[in-house]
């Protein structure tokens, strides 16, 4: 039995790996939302000064790397891994930026969940002695998301109400095996569940039943309660989303209305912004997190924090052909301080 | 009086149009379709031609008069040509209106280039 493992699903490090730096870049939308003053770079014009949008998030995961990089003093040869992923066919925003970054890559595909699992195997290959430093990123972008999963921008649909919004983001985070913290003490990895839901304009609630899965068997395998964590955050359930998992973890025993938020909730003013059930897409817990929570976590504002990334793991083909809409939700638990 | 029958008419088009894109899990493209066939149809029962004389455009410039001018177009071509005017006669009555879609889509695809909703 390993020595690291705690029930089934979940690690706990030995030597917790410490996240010493991110990056966060968003589009003009995010950067007018209520989180505007926690992100690194936000950019005027959603194209980048490229020609296209699939250019544009390929090189916003560049730069978001190199952001990190400068706030840390490293160079891209000092990392020894790039985990990332996104949301495009064969992951080209991802593999595109880490052609010109030259840095070593696993290519990881798990739609909105790709963040927490970036850090997940991020921390594993650090508490491994396989890395020193390792980065993981994941981004997403309106407008090639529009194109890849629903209809062209051109032809002008109307948006559901339970549609939610894409967010133009993307976060890079660096793992050190030394450092002064955040630390990230366990992961716990989620099952793929699926409660039937095919409906594509409503993914908050195809997603909500894997985010409680996971939160539920962290509890579980680590013994801890959601009054251990100042806060436990969700990576795009949404407006919809959200609430169904609230009631659900009640009913599994744990109440969490207190110190419980979603990453798609919290980056728009969905007031004012039109974006009807929240945020969503990789880029959204990944900005959220490099960008805001990881801010509290290093002002101690926070001292102890879950983040639970969901991913709704669909293509068009198998949304065309009916299927049902099976998601994931991997967890990361992160502290301040680490005895 | 003729303007208010043809707005009427037309904002009742729409308004269902609006209803099944809210009420169901139709998507714009599946209704566009549902209009258009449902043009052809109704027009083949008679039931449109007298919509059309009653609304005028209100009738023929929304989604199922497309489909009025393609049954229209195959009715006549069978009168002037036989059977084999129901394959042609559909699409000559309606291409007008698929050369200017044609035409001004591309002229709009080069003038402007699209952008991410505000």
């Amino acid at each position: 039995m390993s020595k690291k493992r705690l029930g089934n699903q979940t690690v706990r490090f030995v030597n917790p790996p410490s996240i010493i730096s991110t990056g966060s870049i968003v589009g003009p939308k995010e950067g007018m939302g209520p989180l505007k003053d926690y992100f690194d770079l936000i950019l005027d014009d959603d194209s980048f000064e490229l020609d296209s949008w699939e250019k544009a998030e390929s090189k916003m995961i560049k730069e978001a790397v190199k952001i990190s990089l400068g706030k840390a003093s490293l160079e891209a040869s000092d990392i020894s891994y790039m985990f990332g992923g996104d949301l495009l066919n064969q992951l080209i925003s991802t593999t595109f930026a880490a052609r010109d970054l030259n840095i070593p890559l696993f290519g990881l595909f798990g739609a909105c969940s790709t963040m927490t699992e970036a850090l997940s195997l991020g921390a594993m290959s650090i508490d491994g002695d396989f890395a020193d430093y390792v980065i993981a990123t994941t981004s997403s972008h309106f407008s090639t998301a529009e194109r890849q999963f629903r209809f062209p921008l051109e032809l002008g649909n109307q948006r559901k109400l339970t549609a939610q919004w894409t967010v133009t983001g993307a976060g890079a985070a660096i793992l050190s095996s030394t450092g002064g913290g955040p630390y990230i003490t366990h992961i716990t990895t989620g099952k793929v569940v699926d409660f039937g839901i095919s409906d594509v304009n409503n993914m908050g609630a195809a997603m909500a039943p894997a985010a409680v899965d996971t939160i539920k068997t962290h509890f579980l395998d680590t013994g801890l309660s959601p009054k251990d964590y100042d806060l436990i955050v969700t990576g795009d359930l949404g407006i919809i989303g959200s609430e169904i998992a609230l009631e659900m973890l009640v009913k599994e025993g744990f109440n969490m209305h207190k110190n419980y938020t979603d990453c798609g909730v919290e980056i728009f003013d969905h007031k004012i912004q039109d974006t009807h059930a929240g945020g969503s897409g990789p880029g959204c817990s990944a900005v959220v997190f490099t960008g805001y929570l990881y801010k509290l976590l290093l002002e101690k504002k926070i001292k102890s924090l879950l983040l639970v990334s969901t991913g709704a793991l669909l293509s068009t083909t198998s949304a065309q052909q009916g299927e049902s809409i099976p998601a994931i939700a991997h967890a990361v638990s992160i502290t301040s301080e680490y005895n | 009086m003729t303007y208010v029958y043809t707005f009427v008419v037309g904002g009742t088009i729409c308004v269902i149009g609006q209803l099944l894109m809210d009420g169901t899990k139709l998507t714009p493209a599946h209704v566009l379709v549902l209009f258009v066939t449902s043009g052809v149809v109704l027009t083949a029962l008679g039931i449109y031609e007298p919509l059309v004389e009653f609304a005028g455009a209100g009738a023929t410039i929304p989604l199922p008069g497309f489909g009025y001018s393609l049954a229209k177009g195959a009715i006549n071509g069978v009168k002037d040509k036989g059977l084999i005017g129901a394959f042609l006669g559909g699409v000559e009555a309606t291409s007008g209106g698929i050369a200017a879609a044609v035409v001004f889509g591309y002229l709009m695809a080069l003038l402007f280039s699209s952008k991410t909703k505000p």
